[in-house]
């Protein structure tokens, strides 16, 4: 059962990034990453990971790609524009390194996974058990990686000031 | 293992009719209340009372010509109001709406789904509806469609955060995302989270209107400047989609806020709903407060909407970005403060006494809220202001 859903949440997830890649009008782009990121979050739940999938559908799907649509809309870039890939020297450059891509896949897909991040089977479940579903994901958070996670907030706050500094020159 | 699914497909196809049924006689209720306010008849020769208006508007819209615009994005167009109305529909599947149902197989839990992430299931996929409006937007090629759709996904991304942020301080409060949970909460301490938490529901309340694009908020279609906004170009059913998706969205709104702020199903003054044995009789009770508590929002709705002008587009950003995110943030941290001080240093558990000390706390910033924002305007009068 949980396998039939990942083959048909893979196959989705994977058909959808070509079509996002391939597109040359941007919104439709744009769309077909959303159905990428959903297939995502249909992948999270399998993995028994619910509360990343609906923060994987609330932020990426209901606001980081609504916010890419308005800018694609606001710069009225919705019109099919030149492809990117130019020529027979470009088609020929990026056959190579797809294939490049793909030849890296098969180390990846034979290799095992560490033992140190193995978990046995129903850890996870148990966790939830306990601790709820958005503890287990909060407890760490607020624990055992408390400072590099404060840190990254810092990092996230320097970025905005540092976006407002460059939009708006005068204060 | 198959009479869950059964119940499932039961309870999906009823709340199902009852939002369609209900949002039916909610465009019909709009209508009559609008009347009512401006002191005319409204729409009342279909039937009994105009019962059955919403039938024969149905039977309009069916029946209407499909336009479309030539140079429209074919396959965005149509798209658009369905993105915009299967995630109107989704989001209710979340919410109990009755005490659990004893039939001769089991108990049934009267919610369609219990989640265990609960309502951020709704804020996520509520947060997708925006997608159908700025497909809609940008697919019609006109400008003052495009206009709306760059308008609706700048406001409900700027609301959705408000939105988010004053429901934190009800997750710390429950200790719990799932609905059920929330509800079992303010049913043990005998206080509805409206108490102990009124800001929070003061930002939710501004915050809903916003998010589901109603008056004074409703400046995606704003027709004195934009004609009819997003949907300018839809016609017969196409439109009547992005009707029954905005109304759907209301009747979401107002369940959620019976149930995060006003004990969802529970029934004041009483815990023979709560303790003892499950019984048919206490589901159709329920069921029948929950619906009065609902009922109220959405009357609430539509009173607003025919009270309130429309807000001004950089008024509508400030009090978004520059009142409710920097009010919810502090109201996050002093909740939080209580909170941990009543738990951890006074070493109480919830109920009816730290629901009062939060609700003495709420009291006063609410006070000092409303003061602020007031700034001597409303409450001292007009009068000063024109003498000065």
């Amino acid at each position: 059962m949980t396998l039939t859903f990942f083959w048909i949440f893979g196959v989705i997830a994977m058909g959808s990034a070509l079509l996002c890649i391939t597109r040359k009008n941007p919104v439709a782009s744009a769309l077909w990453l959303v159905v990428t990121l959903f297939a995502l979050a249909a992948l999270f739940v399998l993995l028994d990971a619910q509360f990343i999938a609906v923060l994987q559908i609330l932020v990426y799907a209901g606001a980081i790609m609504v916010l890419f649509l308005f800018v694609i809309m606001l710069l009225n870039l919705g019109r099919p524009g030149p492809t990117d890939i130019r020529g027979p020297a470009g088609l020929l450059t990026a056959t190579v390194l797809a294939g490049a891509l793909l030849l890296l896949l098969r180390p990846i897909s034979e290799a095992a996974l560490p033992s140190s991040i193995q978990l046995p089977p129903g850890t996870v479940q148990a966790l939830q058990q306990q601790q709820g579903i958005v503890g287990s994901v909060a407890n760490p958070l607020f624990d055992a990686y408390l400072i590099p996670f404060e840190i990254a907030s810092v990092l996230l706050l320097a970025a905005i000031v540092g976006a407002v500094v460059l939009a708006k020159r005068k204060l | 293992m198959t009479f869950p699914l059964i119940a499932s497909a039961i309870k999906v196809f009823v709340v199902f009719n009852l939002i369609m049924v209900g949002v039916a006689l909610l465009t019909l209720l709009e209508r009559r209340v609008c009347a009512w306010m401006q002191d005319r008849l409204g729409p009342n020769r279909v039937g009994p009372q105009g019962l059955l208006q919403p039938a024969a508007d149905g039977l309009k819209n069916f029946l209407k010509e499909e336009t479309s615009p030539a140079m429209a994005d074919k396959a965005l167009f149509t798209l658009a109001p369905i993105i915009s109305f299967v995630p109107a529909l989704l989001t209710f599947g979340v919410i109990p709406f009755a005490a659990p149902l004893p039939t001769k197989w089991g108990l049934v839990p009267m919610v369609v789904a219990d989640l265990p992430v609960g309502f951020l299931y709704i804020l996520a996929i509520s947060s997708l509806g925006v997608y159908g409006i700025v497909l809609a937007g940008w697919a019609s090629n006109n400008k003052y469609a495009l206009l709306g759709g760059l308008r609706a996904s700048a406001q409900m991304i700027s609301y959705e955060i408000a939105l988010g942020m004053s429901t934190v301080a009800v997750i710390l409060l429950a200790g719990n995302v799932t609905l059920s949970q929330v509800i079992a909460q303010q049913q043990q301490a005998h206080v509805w989270f409206i108490i102990p938490l009124s800001v929070a529901f003061v930002v939710f309340f501004i915050s809903a209107f916003a998010e589901t694009n109603r008056l004074p908020f409703d400046l995606p279609e704003a027709e004195g400047e934009l004609i009819a906004g997003y949907h300018t170009e839809y016609s017969a059913m196409k439109f009547s989609m992005f009707y029954i998706a905005e109304y759907s969205n209301m009747v979401t709104a107002s369940a959620l806020m019976a149930t995060l702020f006003f004990g969802g199903w529970d029934i004041p003054f009483t815990t023979w709903d709560s303790t003892g044995d499950p019984r048919v009789l206490k589901t159709l009770l329920t069921l029948l407060v929950f619906g009065a508590k609902t009922f109220v929002f959405l009357f609430t709705y539509i009173w607003v909407r025919w009270t309130l002008p429309r807000f001004r587009y950089d008024q509508l950003m400030a009090l978004g970005w520059k009142v409710l995110l920097p009010l919810s943030l502090v109201y996050i941290t002093l909740v939080a403060v209580a909170i941990w001080f009543i738990r951890v240093r006074l070493g109480w558990e919830y109920g009816t006494g730290m629901a009062l000390v939060l609700g003495g706390l709420n009291l006063v910033l609410l006070i000092a809220l409303v003061y602020w924002l007031d700034r001597g305007r409303i409450v001292s009068g007009s009068v000063q202001e024109e003498a000065a």
